[in-house]
């Protein structure tokens, strides 16, 4: 069958393990394509000016603002958001353990950061791989206990 | 059994680090509109003429005419106008509105607005005019002044904080079929909405309806402003008779809400050699921007907390709120508390340098104790100003660090605060705060006014209502705040939820325990179908307040706090930093320790961030760092590492002895950082403090 003619092109992607495609213009942002095409709302906008890390997505497993993408740079490529982070994963428990979810509108950003630190980060490193993420209900020091917490749990269970 | 006092997951928890959680932007209806404001340039001036360059097809236009009651955005008072008519009062003031269904085409369309420039106040030093006043007298200052062997003059400066909420404001507005509408929204307060939309849309009351959406951030910022886009997002679903969403992007957000009130505060002291306060005459005044929204009662609490945690014979504090044409200032954690407590601090400070005493020593020598007496001729029941005093310092090392780091780049510094937990005066009586306890299939829902912001209010409501009923905590349901279904309990401001609406509950659950007997609720209600219990607020006995002469008890308590401030000057940069905060602090009795911390370390961050990094630049009216590019709040690296100390004085009069709690943190960091940098040899006076003003106090460095 011919292909029909189309301006724009579709994109086809993976998000969360699925394959999506999808009809939007290529600079169209990333965050508005899951948002209101895909229907992930699970990923915030708090500034769209890459300040603020709400629309923090994992693409090809790096985080990265999803303000700032625009859909064509998504093409071909694998992109997770919150709502493809299991359930019970220690992180999302530990957040609402240890107070590291507040308004929770840092936190779906907030943890799709905390998915690429190293396994066992010191504070120093939570610090620096949570920089780019602003809270403004928590001061912090209850998510860097929530991603410590889990960290420990993490390793704990692969022993 | 018994799980206040307890650190009980947090019952939003689970959707919101699923991503679940709704928030207004999240919300989308059948055929709705995205909508836009269209604003003012001038900070004063005229507004002669409207001229729509677009083409109005699938457009829904509205101005002040299409309003159907008054032109007004309702509060405490009625000068605010809803839209612009003719006089424009400050920059970004709403003038015309438009919605389409289409994002792109509605943000292309192009509109004129003819503005004829007026001559602003920009200065409330040189304001003409004044939202409110305030005069609080006890004693004679003059005497005072007189007898005492020194007096330490000083003014203080504090600049205005944007909130910062992640989540800007928003509002989605659906008429319904009845000729009334419904607002889903950011905020904290749906009767103030109701209230305001009631009079602008000339509506009764029973067709509008308000029903807040998850609530990302608030501190103060979704307290009355959230009336004034409702107002605009209900104008046009009205008019387009379709669901219209209005929400704002950062820099909107940014330019046209609320700040913190800025602050200029005079001290003069008299002292005596010891050490003994004999007479302090404070002024205050705040700019409260171009209309009077929420300053006369930011200006009472400011001047209420003036004279900090401190005793003195003769006091006199003379307060008011400048009319200027900037948008209106408002309410944010703290409302006024802060400003005030930061010039009181930091005077100490130098008082203490003056006498060449140790500061913590002069607090000492000062501080409120249970029985004495605040400037309203308050008798303090009790007061753990002395303790959390104490504990700061013992916990942080204060004298040995202060004596060691002398003359070093380190520096360390301490601020003794309050804050009253409520609604000032007679407010909590005016109010008359109704809350309802339901019987359900499953249990007990809670329904009350006050929204869950990220505070933990519907956890800690929740195990307050469980331990009075004596039921488990699963057994009981919040309900959404919808002024469709719960009772007025008040607005969520004012630290006041836990204490005074959570007292309210607990007395309804004790209630419904009676009429239940033995059975539980799910029992009670296969047997008898649904019952309800509603009880009003009751102050506690013997409190009285005079509204003309601002004398009484000016709040039912007060929490209590002491932070220590550690930071690092970098004589190179000219940059402050703050390594680590001691944040002590008293307010009755945790409900839940783990959501207590997180008001306290949260507090105490935007506390740091007023103190060394948050500036609100201004230009001809308006604010010209309207962006999180260049208006920045404390990273992971920029927050010292804070330190908690909760204790505990339980309150007889709040619900399992709890107080308020929410603002006191936001009290202590400025002045801290700022008396740390003073032991650094740095006289700052203002905040907040960036290397360009620590580089001007580094010239005359000791
Ligand atoms: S919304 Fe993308 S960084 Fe703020
Ligand atoms: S929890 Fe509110 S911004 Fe982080």
């Amino acid at each position: 069958m011919a292909a029909r003619k189309r301006t724009p092109p579709l994109v086809e992607m993976t998000v969360n393990g699925e394959a999506v495609t999808v009809d939007r213009a290529p600079m169209v942002r990333l965050l508005d394509v899951l948002r209101e095409d895909l229907h992930l709302t699970g990923t915030k906008e708090g500034c769209g000016e890459g300040e603020c890390g709400a629309c923090t997505v994992l693409l090809d497993g790096e985080p990265v603002c999803s303000c700032l993408v625009p859909l064509a740079q998504a093409r071909g490529r694998e992109v997770v958001t919150i709502e493809g982070v299991p359930a019970d994963h220690p992180l999302k428990r530990a957040f609402v353990e240890e107070g590291g979810a507040q308004c929770g509108m840092c936190t779906p950003g907030m943890i799709m950061a905390a998915l690429s630190l190293p396994a066992r980060p010191s504070l120093d490193a939570v610090r620096a791989g949570l920089a780019g993420n602003l809270c403004r209900c928590t001061g912090y020091e209850a998510i860097y206990r929530a991603v410590q917490k889990a960290a420990s749990e993490r390793i704990g269970g692969a022993e | 059994m018994g799980v206040v006092g307890l650190s009980v997951p947090r019952v939003d928890g689970p959707a919101k680090v699923g991503g679940m959680a709704c928030y207004v932007d999240d919300l989308v209806f059948p055929g709705m509109l995205h909508a836009r404001t269209v604003r003012t340039s001038v900070p004063r001036g005229r507004l002669s003429g409207i001229r729509l360059d677009f083409d109005p097809a699938g457009f829904t236009v509205v101005d002040w005419r299409d309003i159907p009651g008054r032109n007004c955005t309702l509060h405490l008072t009625d000068d605010q106008p809803c839209l612009v008519q003719e006089d424009i009062r400050h920059v970004a003031e709403p003038v015309l509105l438009l919605a389409h269904e289409d994002r792109d085409t509605l943000w292309s369309a192009c509109v004129q607005l003819m503005e004829e420039r007026g001559e602003p106040v920009l200065d409330p030093a040189a304001a003409s005019h004044d939202h409110a006043h305030v005069l609080i007298s006890d004693g004679d200052v003059e005497r005072g002044l007189r007898a005492s062997d020194l007096v330490v003059e000083g003014e203080y400066r504090t600049g205005a904080q944007e909130h910062v909420y992640i989540e800007p404001n928003g509002i989605v507005a659906v008429p319904e079929a009845n000729g009334g509408v419904t607002i889903h929204g950011s905020l904290q307060c749906p009767y103030y909405v109701h209230h305001a939309l009631v009079n602008l849309l000339g509506l009764p009351g029973e067709l509008v309806r308000v029903v807040p959406s998850e609530n990302g951030g608030g501190f103060g910022g979704k307290e009355d402003y959230p009336s004034v886009i409702a107002g605009h997002a209900a104008l046009l679903a009205l008019k387009a008779k379709r669901p219209v969403k209005l929400v704002y992007d950062r820099a909107e957000d940014m330019l046209a809400t609320t700040k913190r009130h800025p602050s200029v505060v005079r001290h003069r002291t008299g002292v005596m050699k010891d050490g003994r306060l004999v007479a302090m005459v404070i002024d205050v005044v705040l700019d409260g921007g171009a209309y009077v929204t929420l300053s006369p009662v930011v200006l009472s609490r400011a001047c209420l907390h003036a004279q900090g945690a401190y005793r003195c014979p003769n006091v006199r504090i003379n307060g008011r709120a400048a009319m200027t044409n900037t948008p209106p200032n408002g309410a944010f954690r703290g409302f006024g508390a802060p400003q005030t407590q930061f010039a009181m601090e930091v005077h100490m400070d130098r008082i203490a340098e003056a006498l060449a005493m140790d500061p913590a020593k002069l607090r000492l020598r000062n501080v409120l104790r249970a029985g004495d007496r605040t400037a309203t001729g308050q008798v303090l029941s009790d007061s753990t100003a002395e303790i959390v005093l104490r504990e700061a310092m013992k916990r942080s090392g204060w004298r040995r660090k202060r004596v060691a780091w002398k003359g070093t780049n380190r520096g360390i510094g301490l601020a003794l605060f309050r804050h009253g937990a409520g609604f000032t005066g007679s407010g909590e009586v005016r109010l008359a705060s109704r809350c309802t306890l339901t019987t359900t299939e499953r249990g007990v829902r809670i329904r009350v006014a006050n929204t869950e912001i990220g505070q933990g209010t519907c956890t800690a409501l929740s195990q307050i209502v469980a331990d009075a009923l004596d039921v488990p905590m699963d057994e009981v349901t919040f309900s959404v705040p919808d002024t469709a279904d719960v009772p007025n309990s008040g607005p969520t401001v004012a630290s006041r939820t836990v204490m005074v609406v959570g007292g309210i509950l607990e007395r309804a659950a004790t209630a419904m325990r009676e009429q239940l007997g033995t059975l539980s609720p799910a029992e009670h209600f296969a047997r008898h179908g649904e019952t309800n219990v509603t009880r009003e607020h009751e102050p506690p006995p013997g409190l009285h307040w005079d509204d003309q002469t601002y004398r009484g008890d000016a709040y039912g308590t007060y929490g209590w706090g002491c932070d220590v401030a550690e930071v690092e000057y970098d004589p190179v940069t000219y940059a402050a930093r703050a390594v680590k905060l001691t944040a002590v602090q008293e307010f009755g009795r945790p409900v839940n320790p783990v959501l207590a911390r997180g008001q306290i370390e949260g507090g105490s961050a935007q506390g740091v961030g007023w103190a060394l990094i948050e500036e609100v630049v201004m230009k001809d009216g308006a604010m010209t760092n309207a962006q999180l590019t260049n208006y920045a709040i404390p990273t992971t690296l920029d927050m010292p590492r804070v330190e908690t100390v909760m204790v505990e004085n339980p309150y007889p009069h709040g619900p399992f002895g709890a107080k308020g709690l929410g603002e006191l943190p936001m009290n202590g960091p400025g002045p801290a950082i700022v008396n740390a940098l003073r032991h650094v040899g740095l006289d700052l006076r203002q905040l907040p403090a960036t290397p360009e003003r620590v580089m001007e106090a580094a010239r005359g460095r000791a």
